[in-house]
């Protein structure tokens, strides 16, 4: 929907309706790799299990959506899998994507082809958005298993999960082509940090003083964050609307952007 | 009609009309006229800078002009650079080969880009690594290499739509003798089966080898045009003396035997002197008392052209 807006606002032609050709092309990069994709699924598991041996028997109770006590990694897990679709979304559409951009002419090479920049900013974006949903179902398989969802809303942890990856990868593909050398992934790798420790992920946003609160509302994840909770507890509210709105326009945005930037670099 | 465009001469491949490629306020291409018909090989010639990379990117309808009409396939690239890009074949000046994939999947991807489907690429790719006599290679990754296979393979990749049109940017720069003629008898091969094939180079020999027609460029405009041997004919002699002179012997000669040749010109460590008959003007110069230390007599080139054409300054 947020897609299907951002490619009327691009120019004609940059769009043959083929980005499944982009993202069939990572598939056979990746096809000898998997292993390295079992990584990206085990970190959040690994926090998961520590939060649960660890801090839960230090923490104890806490207050999640609708006022529902929960066990503190209860309260995490949901906050887990939104940061691990950012984490995963941001990496796979920062270095790689600058190198295919920057050195290795991967998207020269494809607009020489009918391919068009919105074909290619699409495929890449749906690559990132792929991957991190395999790592998403595991993660809340997971969950399941250990007990950590309370509600059948959690099914739709799924598509949560898939429109903050495709919000993060679309703004971090859009960013990497401004990036000019691999140092300055340092910048991106700076905003992510506090965005993942920050945006209600380990305490709830009431713990800020009422001043700073808006600050944390700004974070794009908190959103995300905001989304999953109620999810996975059952909670629904109006707010949810408010939080996926703000995810689909950063997708549209960093799509069209993306879209805008790999036509200027490439098409002179 | 078989060109399917909206207009003009159906056989006309590549049409452009008073062309130009400006970056910033620099006009990379100048007001250039030009014409490709079906089944030539036509050659972009001209000293770095020229405008010829410029012109091509224009045509492969990846880079938008300025100013002028430009008609390819009988198509506007403005309007229709999908339906363009997806008729032609581009090899660019620098290998961009997708160092992630194998040799076949380099084949077998691209040709996805272009939404064949993954059967008819299968097949393809089989058929163009054997063109390209990579086939013992197939599924090697593509970085390992020599120049001229990752060349070959780019050529390969580049056929896997069945071009009409295919636009070679010096095809063969940096590769040893024997990759160029493998590659040259591979280019003359797509020729004689009727792909028109556009090549841009600096490499005099090539061009007469592979082009029918072509034309010399210059910052950014035409200087000349036609057929290797009717340029050679116009802008040269029949044959060119070549006196080398011991170091330093040679300043001043050039008064004594200029009005021997057409043209004469004076390099660093010879003379050269244009003429129709080679022998009878080194019979002349030997009476007027000139010593060189050794002598050539050698028929004009293509490079004699250039150089007379661009200059030989150095332009970078």
């Amino acid at each position: 929907m947020a897609a299907a807006l951002a490619l009327r606002i691009l120019p004609f032609g940059r769009y043959t309706g083929r980005p499944g050709a982009v993202v069939e092309r990572s598939i056979r990069v990746h096809s000898r790799t998997w292993t390295l994709m079992v990584s990206g699924f085990a970190e959040p598991v690994v926090y998961l299990l520590a939060f649960q041996v660890g801090f839960g028997s230090l923490v104890g109770q806490v207050i999640g959506p609708g006022g529902q006590q929960l066990t503190y990694v209860a309260f995490v897990a949901p906050a887990l899998l939104a940061a691990s679709a950012m984490n995963g979304a941001i990496f796979e559409t920062t270095y790689p994507v600058f190198f295919k951009l920057r050195y290795a002419k991967v998207y020269d090479a494809m607009l020489a082809t009918p391919l068009g920049p919105v074909d290619i900013a699409l495929g890449e974006i749906s690559w990132a958005v792929i991957r991190g949903g395999v790592y998403s179902v595991a993660f809340v398989v997971v969950m399941a298993a250990m007990g950590l969802v309370g509600s059948p809303l959690a099914v739709l942890l799924l598509p949560a999960a898939l429109l903050v990856s495709f919000a993060f990868a679309s703004v971090g593909m859009a960013l990497s082509t401004f990036l000019r050398s691999p140092s300055q992934f340092d910048y991106i790798r700076l905003v992510v940090m506090p965005l993942f420790l920050f945006s209600a992920t380990f305490y709830p946003v009431s713990v800020y003083p009422e001043s700073v609160r808006w600050l944390v509302q700004v974070s794009p994840l908190y959103h995300g964050v905001e989304l999953m909770r109620g999810l996975a507890v059952g909670v629904l509210d109006v707010g949810m609307i408010g939080n996926v709105a703000v995810l689909a326009a950063l997708a549209a945005v960093g799509l069209a952007a993306t879209s805008r930037r790999i036509g200027a670099l490439l098409l002179g | 009609m078989a060109n399917g465009g909206d207009d003009g001469d159906p056989r006309l491949m590549v049409s452009g009309k008073a062309l130009v490629k400006r970056f910033g306020g620099v006009a990379a291409v100048d007001g250039i006229d030009v014409e490709v018909r079906s089944g030539e090989a036509f050659g972009f010639l001209g000293p770095n800078g020229a405008g010829k990379s410029s012109t091509m990117r224009m045509v492969a309808c990846v880079s938008p002009r300025s100013d002028g009409e430009l008609r390819v396939l009988g198509m506007d690239p403005d309007k229709d650079g999908p339906r363009i890009r997806a008729r032609i074949g581009v090899v660019p000046q620098l290998d961009n080969l997708d160092a992630e994939l194998t040799v076949r999947q380099n084949l077998q991807v691209y040709g996805r880009y272009f939404g064949l489907s993954r059967a008819h690429v299968r097949a393809k790719a089989v058929e163009l690594m054997a063109f390209a006599e990579l086939s013992d290679r197939a599924d090697d990754p593509v970085d390992p290499l020599s120049g001229g296979m990752k060349r070959r393979l780019t050529i390969a990749r580049s056929m896997v739509n069945d071009p009409e049109l295919m636009l070679l940017d010096e095809p063969t720069t940096g590769l040893d003798p024997q990759a160029r003629h493998l590659l040259w008898g591979r280019l003359y091969q797509l020729k004689q089966q009727g792909v028109t094939l556009i090549i841009t180079t600096h490499d005099m020999h090539e061009a007469e080898q592979l082009c029918d027609r072509l034309v010399v460029m210059d910052g950014g405009r035409i200087v000349a045009e036609g057929s290797p041997a009717s340029l050679i004919a116009r802008y040269s002699t029949r044959e060119v003396l070549e006196l080398r002179f011991a170091p330093g012997e040679q300043d001043g000669q050039v008064s004594r035997v200029a009005d021997l040749a057409e043209r004469s010109e004076a390099l660093p460590d010879r003379l050269l002197l244009y003429t129709a008959d080679g022998e009878a003007t080194l019979e002349a110069a030997h009476a007027r008392g000139l010593r060189p230390v050794s002598t050539l007599i050698r028929r004009s080139t293509l490079e004699d052209v250039f150089l007379r054409l661009t200059g030989r300054s150095l332009v970078d």
